[in-house]
């Protein structure tokens, strides 16, 4: 019989079912790893097989990213506490967001989750000063060229990043959850007054406003990539908190519908598939578009979700003229290889 | 992938995939007498591929891939496709390894003792190591020494030895023919050629040994010694790190230990006699 070729699946089977990884044989683990490194899920694989008995080195390499994880996390909540000290004469919340905010409330969602950079979100009205308080304490620009700072600084939810010169860390302020030129406006007042403190001085978005966030990156704002991660987290958060009152406060961001499908979609892939529906499954076909050697595959429906993600993030001609400034720059394009 | 092509070496498994069938071949060859990754698994995996299909068959250029990438890599000809498998097994140990402190170093052993050598590329520490392990030394890795923090001890990382520009020449006159890979010309760092570690030391590659002397060598000038202090070695151990950072407290203390326990000496030579001379003095002084 002719084995299935592995894809994303694999990686969402092991990660629901800890114990299903027990009838892998060499080549299952090989490419389950491949695929877990890939979409940078290899610590929280870690985290669900502890105490599963898996080949003596899969424990190994499993040791090795809870280890690098485990260091992930100290560096990410230093990095929180760095920003903390340089912005606490300002008298605004730093409501963490992402990544960090789940390590820094000790969610399930932060349970062996790679952290790349600090996420911040702060109100609007306060960037300038926060941006220079940033700028005095040794953090530098990271984009030289002009027409990208020019376009973070008019139509994102974002400063253009920032990065330490000692540390080498990046920093992300945002003022909001969606670019401003995507159709949807989330609450942000809302966001950073219903946020809440997880450890002095540092603040964390309502666990309803994690799942909002997390719905309005993935199908809002990006093309859907590192959507396995990302679905993870949403999983993780509604398996803590519940949906009471989810819906609700979704929809007074207006993003009911990207809420309702990422439930939809962590179900189907880590959880009992409630509701699913048709249109489902080509998001599916996305998120899960791996191979057994960690290369993304499936180009045509990755590239059709590249156009659907600009689509959404910016009206038809301003489109146009963003992606022919980038094209003649010979950036644009969905990540390959 | 089209192609693929399983190896341990020391402790680690690699696996490499390839749109092309010789790079395969090459290390098929070369790494013959190697095992394969424990229970099947390997730790990493590299890919060879072409960055667009075309590029397969016309003017074929081989980038590289893995677990872990960099992302402004320049591709290779195909004829250096085994550089580029070797380069992408470093790439996922410097970018990838965990669980050891991965210091750029070669190592030799002799009665249980490890003999490590760093220095910046052209010190001769490929060089020295391939030219001990014909006198007598186990090889135990020409490029990373691999400090492992619960035990203090080294392990093995005897990949093929990376001989460059004119050390090719300086091997091959001590060396069977059989024990060499293909010449390889106008790559990046000049001429290459490797050299296959001998059945001793592929066979042991998996036994640790404990470090007992760090030697800092330098090609080029007047026979000289001297001894290094531990701030020193820490300082320079650090630079020849690419994990140190990653690895947070426990490479911090691993690397302590080492140097505080460890002696280091400086040696200066103008020629492979003079080298082995001084190596032989400085471990018979440690």
């Amino acid at each position: 019989m002719m084995r299935r070729a592995p894809d994303g699946w694999l990686l969402a089977r092991a990660l629901r079912l800890p114990e299903s990884t027990l009838a892998l044989d060499a080549q299952g683990w090989t490419a389950l790893l491949a695929i877990a490194r890939a979409e940078q899920m290899l610590g929280t694989l870690a985290w669900r097989l502890d105490g599963v008995a898996v080949p003596p080195n899969v424990g190994r390499i499993l040791e090795d990213a809870w280890r690098s994880v485990e260091q992930g996390r100290v560096v990410a909540l230093w990095e929180a506490e760095a920003a903390r000290r340089a912005l606490a004469p300002i008298d605004e919340r730093v409501v963490l967001l992402k990544g960090t905010a789940f390590v820094a409330a000790d969610l399930l969602a932060g349970q062996g989750r790679s952290i790349g950079d600090l996420d911040i979100l702060v109100p609007r009205a306060s960037l300038d000063t926060i941006e220079a308080a940033l700028l005095d304490a040794g953090w530098e620009w990271v984009k030289p060229d002009p027409y990208d700072d020019a376009y973070y600084r008019q139509w994102m939810h974002e400063l253009p990043p920032l990065i330490h010169r000692d540390r080498d860390r990046m920093i992300d302020v945002h003022h909001t959850i969606l670019p401003l030129t995507a159709r949807i406006t989330p609450n942000a007042a809302a966001l950073l007054a219903d946020a809440g403190e997880v450890a002095p001085g540092l603040w964390a978005l309502s666990p309803e406003d994690m799942v909002v966030h997390a719905a309005a990156h993935l199908f809002a704002d990006g093309d859907l990539a590192g959507g396995m991660r990302n679905l993870w987290d949403v999983h993780c958060l509604v398996e803590q908190d519940g949906v009471a009152g989810l819906a609700e406060r979704a929809a007074m961001h207006g993003l009911n519908r990207e809420v309702a499908r990422a439930l939809r979609l962590a179900a189907a892939l880590y959880g009992d598939g409630a509701g699913s529906r048709l249109v489902d499954r080509l998001y599916l076909r996305r998120v899960t578009a791996r191979d057994g050697w960690g290369r993304t595959t499936r180009p045509v429906t990755r590239m059709a979700f590249y156009i659907r993600s600009h689509w959404l993030r910016m009206p038809p001609a301003m489109l146009a003229r963003h992606l022919w400034t980038k094209w003649r720059k010979g950036g644009a394009g969905p990540a390959s290889g | 992938m089209n192609h693929q092509f399983s190896v341990a070496i020391g402790p680690v498994g690699f696996r490499i995939g390839s749109d092309w069938r010789a790079p395969i071949a090459q290390l098929e060859t070369l790494y013959r007498a190697y095992p394969k990754p424990t229970d099947g698994v390997p730790d990493f995996t590299v890919r060879l591929f072409a960055a667009r299909p075309w590029r397969r068959v016309l003017r074929p250029s081989v980038m590289i891939g893995g677990d872990f990438v960099l992302p402004e890599a320049a591709p290779l000809p195909l004829a250096q496709g085994l550089l580029a498998a070797e380069m992408g097994m470093n790439l996922q140990m410097a970018l990838g390894q965990r669980r050891y402190l991965l210091l750029h170093a070669s190592v030799v052993e002799r009665d249980g003792e490890a003999l490590m050598m760093t220095g910046v590329s052209g010190a001769g520490k490929s060089t020295l190591a391939a030219l001990l392990s014909l006198r007598g030394w186990r090889l135990m890795g020409d490029e990373f020494a691999l400090l492992d923090p619960e035990t203090g001890q080294l392990h093995a990382f005897p990949r093929l030895v990376s001989l460059k520009n004119t050390s090719i020449a300086t091997v091959a006159a001590e060396a069977p023919a059989d024990r060499f890979g293909p010449l390889l010309e106008g790559t990046p760092k000049g001429t290459i050629r490797h050299f296959v570690p001998d059945a001793h030391a592929i066979a042991t590659m998996i036994q640790p040994a404990r470090p007992a002397l760090i030697l800092f060598p330098s090609f080029g000038f007047e026979p000289a010694a001297r001894d290094v202090a531990p701030s020193e070695v820490f300082v320079r151990l650090t630079q020849a790190s690419t994990n140190y950072v990653a690895l947070g407290e426990r490479g911090f203390d691993a690397l302590t230990k080492l140097v505080t326990s460890v002696p280091a000496r400086a040696i200066d030579y103008p020629d492979t006699a003079s080298a082995i001379a001084q190596v032989e003095a400085a471990w018979a002084a440690r």
